[in-house]
């Protein structure tokens, strides 16, 4: 049985690993598949009966070109293997997402952001070409300047454009693997939001948010800022890029319900809130960047079931409003979520189904019950009200219809998709779920 | 605890084992030279390896059932510190019970091509260790593997033999028995969770075990218990199981 990083749904799939972009076009030949990188996304997009192509295999750091910091590699390196070969020759990339475990595939495919984002952009903005192998055996290089359209609907397209089975991109320059971080406590949603509007010459900025709290707290809030230390800044003697080992232990076995009940997570969210140090300090950039990584298997403490995260992006304009609504709604429910996350967004990128947009993205967990099924289907209302929407590779569980209203590309990504005969012979559960 | 001696040479580096073997040592920050029957094949890896660990890789062509071994060592321009062998075939028991050339592939394969290369190597080398990766099929000849493990039990003796040779000239010989690997050689296979190591697990062992010096490792240790059973059921008896 295959999942996502949530657990639900699940699905039997085959699961081929070729080794090469040649052995990947003879796979395609026949039938209906999708890519699937390390498993990261939350829901269905790497789901398939009918044939999963894992790029496992194809994890190769090809070249780095250490005048322009750009790196070629196949699909499946992970970010994690970049960091280690690259950050101690001063090199990090430009954008991360929340975990190192995530494919270079996976981080195109769902274009994603980083706590940079209102900086830096989206993984697609630092990407320099992409090749994808296609139904009918082609491998075709995509850029700005060749196939502009398939390479628009490539990022955030969530596997949908071919297989990704190599890439270029530019990395940033850095002088240690220490980041500057100073954390701030925000009273309630509008402190949060005015610290993010404050801060925004902060390269990352990133809120933990109480989904728990209500009324006058009702959006309170532990922002953290953090800039890449430099090596001055750094303790006399000290290694500009030694990183701490640490190994913790996983979650062995799945968690009972009992674990995430309300009376758990509210104590847990009051001393996030009240002990977390405020002030400037230097951390390690993996617990910065990676915090849930120290756990292995994270995803377990949600128990058999599974869970579903929410994320959505409002437009700037609506955000204080449909926060409040958003976080009202969630509040109100009791559905207990540990992980609650803020973050102020630059403008939206040019994939045809990237996420992000300018303005605010809250991102929550919750258990896979009947009952939050219901509360996400009460948000997605919410959230096509204020002219957001959800981010499809967090998605298990949203409509067509939602998805539709909420990205204006769709169109377009579904003309590209028939341009290159790939409608109907690389699908996943997600495509068919919302008609992609 | 011993040393790696360098270069490290990996025969047939496009194998699972082998792939997984040359990143362990470039990550101990060792010089590689790889081979394969299609150098071209290794040009992924050998970047990687370049990249990740800031190692030199060399890639050769070499086919150890038909490439000359001392043409090869001597192309090489350099003798190695370290060899690893290794190439092998699993084949099939059944085609080569009907197909002698299959038949003799497989013995080309896992005896006559690696003994031939090793013999070679050895004559060069004046130190450092020479690793073979054999089998624990080789421990007993089954049903279902025999011409393999035939194959491997002669490369095993061998190995026993050169390690004997050589004991007093400082080249120290490893002979590898990794039981169940989760490769693309097994894929497909139902194989038992708990008999069956990974390939990155099997190189730690490997790398673990030659600087540790050790004569032969089976990777799990559950195997060296599991064979030493099997060798040890009488004849009468074993030729009636099902193995």
């Amino acid at each position: 049985m295959l999942s996502g990083w949530g657990r639900f749904p699940r699905a039997d799939c085959a699961v081929v690993m070729p080794e090469t972009p040649e052995a990947v076009a003879a796979v395609l030949a026949a039938g209906s598949w999708v890519a699937r990188g390390n498993g990261r996304a939350y829901g269905d997009a790497a789901l398939n009966a009918d044939g999963v192509v894992s790029t496992a295999r194809l994890s190769h750091l090809l070249a780095f070109d250490a005048a322009s910091g750009v790196l070629t590699c196949e699909a499946g390196v992970l970010l994690g293997d970049i960091t280690d070969a690259l950050l101690p020759r001063g090199w990090f990339v430009r954008v991360t997402p929340g975990t190192r475990f995530v494919s270079v595939g996976g981080m195109i495919a769902s274009d994603v952001h980083g706590k940079n984002h209102h900086g830096a952009g989206s993984f697609g903005d630092c990407l320099q070409w992409v090749e994808l192998v296609l139904p009918d055996g082609r491998l075709l290089r995509a850029s700005r300047e060749v196939e502009p359209e398939l390479f628009a609907a490539t990022c955030g397209g969530m596997g949908l454009t071919g297989v990704i089975v190599r890439a270029a991109f530019g990395l940033q320059r850095v002088e240690s693997s220490r980041i500057r971080q100073r954390t701030l406590r925000a009273a309630d949603l509008e402190c949060a939001l005015a610290i993010f509007e404050a801060e925004q010459g902060a390269t990352y900025s990133v809120a933990w948010i109480d989904g728990l709290a209500t009324g006058a707290r009702l959006g309170r809030s532990v922002v953290h800022l953090g800039e890449h230390a430099r090596a001055d800044e750094l303790p006399a003697g000290a290694a500009p890029f030694a990183r701490a080992v640490a190994r913790r232990p996983g979650v062995p076995v799945d968690f009972p319900a009992l674990a995430l009940s309300w009376p758990t997570v509210k104590a847990f969210n009051e001393a996030v809130y009240r002990f977390s140090a405020v002030g400037e300090r230097l951390v390690d950039l993996d617990p910065y960047f990676y915090p849930l990584d120290a756990v292995p298997g994270w995803n377990r403490i949600y128990g058999k079931r599974g869970f579903v995260q929410y994320q959505c992006v409002l437009p700037l304009a609506e955000s204080a409003v449909g926060l409040r609504r958003l976080l009202t709604a969630i509040a109100a429910s009791g559905g207990a979520s540990f992980l609650a996350v803020l973050k102020r967004m630059g403008p939206a990128s040019f994939g045809m189904l990237s996420f992000p947009m300018e303005g605010y993205t809250l991102a929550m967990d919750f258990p896979a019950t009947a009952d939050n099924l219901a509360l996400l289907a009460r948000l997605d209302a919410i959230t096509a009200e204020h002219g957001g929407r959800v981010y499809l590779s967090k998605d298990a569980c949203t409509s067509a219809a939602a998805v539709a209203r909420g990205y204006p590309k769709l169109e377009a990504f579904r003309a590209v998709r028939q341009r290159f005969g790939l409608a109907g012979r690389i699908t996943s559960m997600m495509s068919r779920r919302l008609e992609l | 605890m011993g040393d790696i001696k360098q270069p490290v040479l990996i025969i047939a580096a496009g194998s699972d084992i082998g792939a997984a073997l040359a990143q362990g040592y470039g990550a101990r920050g060792c010089a590689l030279i790889l081979t394969a029957r299609e150098p071209a094949a290794l040009a992924t890896l050998a970047s990687d390896i370049e990249l990740r660990h800031g190692v030199s890789v060399t890639v050769a062509a070499c086919d150890v059932t038909a490439t000359d071994a001392d043409g090869f060592f001597d192309a090489l321009g350099v003798v190695p510190g370290t060899v690893v062998m290794v190439a092998g075939l699993l084949g099939e028991q059944a085609k080569a019970a009907s197909d002698s050339a299959h038949a003799d592939l497989i013995m080309a394969s896992n005896y006559d091509g690696p003994v031939r290369f090793l013999l070679a190597a050895a004559r060069r080398m004046t130190g450092g260790t020479i690793i073979g990766i054999s089998s624990v099929a080789g421990d007993r000849g089954r049903a279902s593997n025999f011409v393999y493990g035939s194959a491997k039990a002669g490369f095993s003796a061998f190995l026993s033999g050169l390690r004997n040779a050589h004991a007093k000239t400082g080249l120290h010989v490893m002979t590898v028995k990794p039981g169940f690997v989760a490769t693309k050689m097994t894929a497909g296979m139902d194989l038992p969770p708990l008999l069956t190591a990974l390939p990155k697990a099997v190189a730690a062992a490997i790398i673990n075990a030659q600087l540790r010096g050790r004569d032969v490792i089976y990777v799990k240790s559950l195997w060296w218990l599991i064979m030493l059973i099997i060798r040890h059921i009488p004849e009468t008896v074993f030729k009636r199981l099902s193995l």
